[in-house]
């Protein structure tokens, strides 16, 4: 079977952070892809790297950030080693990204309207006029109520929520083709963040917009994504379609992700938590990352690995663990 | 707006009042101006003559009522020395003062702006390291020194620019303005840097680290998310957002340069009424010391009016009903 061209396909992409304590490996390794039209849920606990690899896709990385390896590739063009003057072309034009704290995003003593032409004066010779009533458009797509007034307010004049419709506007004001969305809802009230899922879901679905939605929270995937892909300390321990995935986890720690998720109906029953802690990024063991927490761990697990891929009902699926490793691993190295 | 202004403007009144009694205890405390102005050879009634027409025989707050009640009318009373109003003696030599203060300030803004900005943006270069370096010796180097360094190389040695006075001047809406011409731009050159030279570091140092925290912002990613240059997010994302404590500081600043401009002109030999204050003092002058220090006072006042409103139009969140509590 010949799949088309994914709209993203990042492969071995690994961002370092050179501090102090030594070289901290934010995203390491971390394949994915994303079709056409396609949601792909990115899981993990905080710090696991997943804004940082969102951030790495879009060259967004600060120093002493650096993305060390890896190739980007959006439509087959390569972002990593793309002229900086084309990147800042595709972003916020054919890629845009949402970001976490809507109270943080807005510059605060900019008008939204401001705010909004300019996005669409970055990538396009349009009149003011005529990107105003886009910047409207734009506003009413969102559900903001009489945006052509609102757009002439600063954004403490918005709730959070609102705050957030802004940013989505902003972000899908050029139609692209990718969106990379992190966390977007986790500092919005509960039903809000419905809200806003919602709204970013079927704005994505009604045009043919990829998604990658960043997220600590695998209820949310459930109901929005077609791929999920987890993440462990700067790796993908596993990805694939998401009903495989959360039906039957490969990795005990999508397993264990799992287990901790609260349920309605299992009212009273003590909440099973992962034991231990994530490890530090900075000094991570040279096999499998989650082994020391991990209730299957045997000797084999402390042997560096890649990702084996398995075939599923669904479609293929990838996961990063000796227990699913057809390979004959080699024997473990002498513990030092 | 309008509760703002009056409340302001009676906040003011009672400031000028409580200056010009501590200023009129001062001048009577260091000494008899009669001993200063009259000959020393004078008769004791020829010095109760003098005393009786300056009106000093009267008891202190007798004198301090009497100028209270000409100042309301806007007299500030005659210069002791002089013979003119103090008033018009001070007008006449403000312009100089404050085209001096003000071309300082241009010189501030234009030099700090971009050397902070450039310094914040590459905090770890060779360049940004070397701004921040000079602005170190901008801070720590005595005005009076630099100003006659500034001398010794441009006009002794080298001979490039005048050393004293305003230069040929031009009329500008009635007053007097050197920078509009050639001559009286070369004259105003080095007092004004050399007036400057502390803003200009204050201005980088505050650009710069105004601008080191902006960048962290996340609306400064999300800017560079939405693909706009890198010009655009500089020079208006983070630029507007520095700014607030910029103007803030450089309106109180704006205040200090005018009120202590006076090493400057005394260096320069700048016509303005810093130099004027420092005679008076020595004079004992009273009249010209308290017109002269009510008219600072005012000044000050006006700047922080105009800085708090330029504060509300640079950031929406501050509403100036809000700033009058």
């Amino acid at each position: 079977m010949t799949e088309p061209l994914p709209v993203l396909d990042v492969s071995h992409l690994s961002t370092h952070f050179a501090t102090a304590k030594g070289v901290v490996r934010a995203v390491d390794d971390v394949s994915l892809r994303v079709q056409s039209g396609q949601i792909l849920g990115l899981v993990g606990e905080s710090g696991s790297g997943k804004s940082m690899t969102g951030f790495s896709i879009l060259g967004l990385v600060d120093p002493p950030g650096k993305v060390v390896a890896g190739n980007v590739l959006f439509k087959g063009q390569n972002l990593l080693t793309m002229d900086p003057e084309r990147l800042r072309q595709l972003r916020g034009d054919r890629i845009a990204m949402i970001f976490q704290d809507p109270m943080m995003t807005l510059n605060p003593v900019l008008r939204i309207e401001t705010q909004m032409v300019e996005t669409l004066q970055a990538h396009q010779s349009i009149s003011r006029s005529l990107a105003r009533t886009r910047a409207i458009e734009a506003l009413a797509d969102v559900g903001i109520p009489s945006p052509a007034e609102r757009l002439s307010a600063y954004p403490h004049q918005f709730s959070g929520g609102m705050r957030q419709r802004v940013a989505i506007a902003i972000a899908l004001l050029n139609r692209p083709d990718l969106v990379i969305a992190d966390e977007p809802t986790t500092a919005l009230d509960v039903t809000i963040q419905g809200q806003i899922l919602a709204l970013v879901q079927r704005l994505c679905r009604e045009r043919q917009t990829s998604l990658i939605w960043i997220t600590h929270d695998l209820s949310v995937i459930a109901g929005l994504a077609d791929q999920v892909a987890v993440m462990y300390a700067g790796r993908i321990v596993e990805s694939g379609p998401v009903q495989s995935v959360l039906a039957a986890p490969l990795h005990p720690y999508t397993e264990g992700l799992l287990g901790a998720i609260p349920a309605l109906h299992e009212r009273g029953e003590p909440l099973r938590a992962i034991p231990g802690a994530t490890p530090s990024l900075a000094s991570l063991p040279t096999g499998c990352a989650f082994a020391d927490r991990c209730p299957r761990a045997f000797a084999q697990c402390s042997v560096p690995l890649g990702e084996t891929e398995i075939a599923g009902d669904a479609g293929p699926r990838r996961t990063r663990c000796w227990l699913h490793s057809p390979v004959p691993a080699p024997m473990p190295t002498i513990q030092r | 707006m309008l509760v703002f202004l009056l409340r302001r403007v009676m906040q003011s009144g009672v400031a000028l009042l409580v200056m010009s009694v501590l200023v009129f205890v001062g001048v009577y405390a260091i000494g008899n101006p009669i001993d200063i102005l009259v000959n020393p050879e004078a008769d004791s009634a020829e010095i109760e003559r003098a005393t009786a027409a300056l009106g000093l025989d009267r008891p202190l707050w007798t004198q301090y009522l009497i100028f209270l009640q000409k100042a309301f009318s806007g007299d500030f009373g005659n210069s002791f020395v002089h013979g003119s109003s103090a008033t018009q003696l001070i007008l006449h030599r403000m312009p100089a003062t404050l085209e001096l203060a003000f071309a300082a300030l241009v010189i501030a803004i234009v030099l700090g702006i971009p050397l902070g900005l450039w310094a914040g943006l590459r905090p770890e270069s060779a360049s940004g390291r070397t701004i921040m370096g000079l602005s170190i010796l901008g801070f720590s180097l005595p005005t009076f020194w630099v100003g006659l360094m500034l001398i010794m190389v441009f006009s002794v040695q080298l001979g490039w620019l005048p050393s004293n006075g305003r230069g040929s001047t031009v009329d500008l809406f009635g007053l007097p303005v050197s920078i509009l011409t050639w001559d009286g731009l070369k004259h105003i050159l080095m007092p004004a840097l050399n007036l400057a030279l502390f803003k200009i570091s204050l201005v980088i140092r505050l650009t710069r680290a105004g601008t080191q925290e902006a960048m962290l912002q996340d609306y400064v990613r999300f800017a560079r998310a939405k693909g706009l240059k890198a010009s655009r997010i500089v020079g208006v994302h983070v630029l507007k957002n520095i700014l607030i404590p910029i103007v803030t500081v450089l309106g109180l600043e704006l205040g200090s340069l005018i009120a202590f401009a006076v090493v400057t002109e005394s260096i320069f030999a700048w016509p303005g009424m810093g130099k004027l204050l420092i005679e008076s003092i020595s004079l004992l002058d009273r009249p010209v010391v308290v017109a002269y220090l009510l008219i600072v006072v005012a000044m000050f006042v006006v700047i922080n009016l105009i800085v708090d409103i330029l504060y509300s139009l640079l950031d929406p969140r501050i509403r100036l009903n809000a700033a009058a509590d």
